[in-house]
């Protein structure tokens, strides 16, 4: 990448006022060509996430030699720093001038808020890979034509957390999620589905994003709580647990993915062994499509594939998906739309498709921290063993479409605390 | 140069970029137009910093206000996607001025480095509010504008937005530049060289740097406003402090005092920032290298470079030719 990049340094310095001046466009459009830019953040405290988003997307990319039935993919990565002011800038820059026929990525909950419109604005597909923010595709979804999902929504894997908890016999549970919409989300929908099978949330506490000493909230958490949930995010991930434990607690600590996934999983410590938490994939899911999916990723990288990898990868493969039944051909915005929306797929997370709403539908994995030997590694290492699977969650659970979007989306203050003494 | 030729030249820049622009790409439109508006804050900041000497890092605040004032009327109250458009222009400028006034009662007391301190506090009050105040901002999601506004002319058009935001760069710099030229603004640079001694001529120096602040506060305000538009996203992102430091360098390395040098600073970091890196993954180094060697070796900026130039002609000049020049110049 880096050494393509500054071959064509060269002559673009050389050229650049000009061409800045008279416009030129560097894209011949061939008619087999297909233009795939991706945005994800490559610098910044974000930039190994976006790596792995990256990656997942360039590796189906090199299997099928970036050929999709006959398209040849030109796949464009700009960086968005993780700000969504950038991640736009980037997004108009991907389309107005290398006519890119989709927008993949975003990493943060609020990029993918931000280039939805941009979608909109410019009439070019977006497919949220990663970004998670509920009501892209929930209620503000009639805004956003060319959005399609093939992450999740935040609090997507929160409702069946919820019944499992219950199902667990707690009856009485402390949250603390980093503060800021993505936490509020997870927490919200599994407050939701954990207070209407008979559980009770008696405590929130929302730590800022980015905290790195958790001494003064510890010490807060209520003592007569059956368990702890907990969702951060980045680095917070691997400091909350840790202090946790040296904290002395002994209550059962559960969790929303981004808590425990595979990209923080190898920096933790035994601390989190018995922790558990839930996701739409899991490194550990054993089946044969996801072990090979594993082997082969960590052999090209050398790590193990998060759920930022594998979504990607699964994004990658439901495009290509939709040019084989059109042999190759861009069959116009429109009816790339439908098509990718009609697309059924058996990933490497298990089995796919879209609802009406061009969110996923796909299995629910509640998932424990286990040291333990898998697919053959000689190394015990951490892994998130799958102990339960929901099958074909939606994002809108057990309640129904139309009534869940009657309800607010999930903030700070939604669902109330009404348990909170 | 002299004064005439200045004027001149930095009109027959404006109707070229006018002329021009519409030839350009898609893209490069839309990095104009960011660069114009960014100018703007610039602009509003030189006057602080450029010819009061007040270094203000809380710029990005006003910017901020008039985002979410129009990102918020537009979403909650249909407000400002017709020719309210330009009722929402007055109103960005008016919050803009109204959270500077605010600001000014705390801030104008300090100087030099507890100036510095206390505006960047105040600006991350309005990063506070913008992330913690979910129901009105949306938090840190941010709002998303609707399409951008339409009275006969539609906005969504790149080349009839630019257009838009020349004409408000255009007025902005006549407006602050009259200012500057004015008795008023003259005080101010008497201010920004020695406060004392204009305090002991008997002017209220309180109140003529609060005045500025309050102007610099509206006309961020009203970049505010047209940012909103351009972006479609408002989010706390907008209002951080790195927003303030991009604005403070960008005075800096067009040159302070001089108004248009801010808009030059502003068009340098964009084509740095949003161009070079689509080009190479190591722009960053290349922005921190124009930094470090602006401050270094042109502290006038880039607008200091030509004056820089006739100085090293006339120092290979002997004395009696140099004094000559001099006389000859005045």
């Amino acid at each position: 990448m880096l050494h393509r990049l500054k071959g064509k340094l060269g002559w673009k310095l050389a050229t650049g006022c000009l061409a800045l001046g008279m416009g030129v466009s560097q894209t011949s459009t061939a008619a087999e060509e297909l233009r795939i830019g991706f945005v994800a953040p490559m610098t910044g405290g974000f930039a190994q996430v976006g790596k792995d988003m990256s990656n997942g997307f360039q590796m189906y990319l090199d299997e099928v030699g970036s050929n999709f039935a006959g398209a040849k993919v030109k796949f464009i990565v700009e960086d968005d720093e993780a700000k969504p002011p950038v991640g736009v800038r980037k997004a108009e820059k991907l389309v107005l001038q290398d006519k890119v026929q989709m927008l993949v990525g975003g990493l943060l909950a609020s990029t993918g808020y931000a280039l939805a419109p941009v979608s909109t604005r410019l009439k070019t597909v977006y497919i949220a890979s990663i970004p998670s923010a509920d009501d892209l595709t929930q209620r503000q979804s009639a805004e956003y034509p060319y959005v399609i999902r093939t992450g999740w929504t935040s609090s997507q894997p929160s409702h069946p957390f919820g019944e499992w908890a219950c199902e667990q016999g707690y009856k009485r549970i402390v949250t603390i999620g980093a503060d800021f919409a993505f936490g509020y989300e997870v927490v919200g929908g599994f407050q939701r589905a954990f207070e209407s099978c008979g559980g009770k949330v008696i405590q929130k506490i929302w730590p800022p994003l980015g905290t790195q000493d958790f001494g003064p909230y510890i010490p807060t958490i209520k003592k007569d709580a059956d368990a702890i949930f907990t969702l951060m995010a980045g680095p917070m991930s691997l400091q909350f647990p840790k202090q946790l434990a040296d904290a002395g607690n002994k209550k059962p600590v559960i969790g929303g993915g981004t808590s425990y996934d595979e990209f923080v999983l190898p920096s933790m410590g035994d601390e989190v062994i018995g922790h558990v938490s839930v996701l739409q994939y899991s490194a550990a899911l054993d089946t044969p499509k996801n072990a090979a999916f594993v082997k082969k990723y960590r052999e090209k990288y050398g790590k193990v594939p998060s759920y930022y990898s594998e979504s990607n990868y699964t994004t990658a493969q439901m495009i290509h998906e939709v040019l084989k039944k059109t042999k190759g051909k861009w069959p116009g915005t429109q009816k790339f739309i439908e098509m990718l929306s009609a697309i059924k797929l058996d990933a490497a997370r298990g089995p796919v498709h879209l609802d009406e709403m061009k969110n996923p539908v796909q299995n629910v994995y509640i998932k424990k921290v286990e040291k333990k030997k898998m697919f053959g590694y000689e190394k015990e290492e951490l892994w998130n063993t799958v102990i339960k699977t929901y099958p074909n969650v939606s994002q809108f659970w057990k309640y129904g479409k139309t009534e869940f979007l009657k309800q607010p989306v999930y903030s700070r203050d939604y669902p109330p605390c009404k348990y909170c003494e | 140069m002299n004064h005439r030729g200045k004027i001149l030249t930095v009109t027959v820049a404006l109707l070229g970029l006018a002329v021009l622009a519409p030839f350009a790409s898609a893209y490069l439109i839309l990095l104009i137009t960011q660069a114009l508006i960014l100018g703007i804050l610039a602009m509003s900041l030189d006057i602080l910093l450029g010819f009061t000497g007040l270094p203000s890092l809380g710029q990005a605040a006003y910017l901020g206000m008039g985002a979410y004032l129009t990102a918020i009327l537009a979403t909650h109250y249909d407000f400002g996607l017709g020719w309210s458009f330009w009722v929402v222009v007055m109103l960005g400028i008016l919050i803009g001025a109204a959270t500077a006034a605010l600001f000014g009662l705390f801030a104008i007391r300090a100087t030099g480095v507890y100036f510095l301190m206390i505006t960047l506090a105040l600006g991350m009050c309005v990063w506070g509010l913008a992330y913690r105040w979910n129901s009105m901002t949306g938090g840190d999601n941010g709002i998303n504008l609707p399409a951008r506004p339409e009275f006969g002319i539609q906005l969504a058009d790149g080349v009839t937005y630019f257009y838009v935001v020349f004409g408000f760069f255009v007025v902005s710099l006549v407006m602050l530049y009259i200012l500057v030229k004015s008795p008023f603004g003259r005080s101010l640079v008497g201010i920004r060289e020695r406060e004392l001694r204009m305090r002991v001529l008997g002017y209220n120096t309180w109140l003529h740097k609060y005045i500025a602040f309050v102007i610099a506060g509206g006309f961020g305000g009203l970049a505010g406003v047209l940012w909103a538009h351009l972006s479609g996203n408002v989010s706390p992102q907008v209002v951080i402090l790195a927003t303030s430091v991009d604005a403070l360098l960008m005075v800096v390395l067009g040159g302070p005092g001089t108004l248009v040098g801010g808009a030059i600073g502003a068009g340098v970091v964009v084509s740095l920032r949003d161009y070079l890196s689509t080009v190479v993954p190591w722009w960053q180094y290349v922005l921190g290298g124009v930094y470090v060697l602006t401050i270094l070796y042109l502290p006038g900026g880039l607008m200091g470079i030509p004056e820089r130039i006739r100085r090293r002609r006339a120092r290979s000049r002997s004395p009696e030719e140099t004094k000559k020049l001099q006389s000859a110049s005045h």
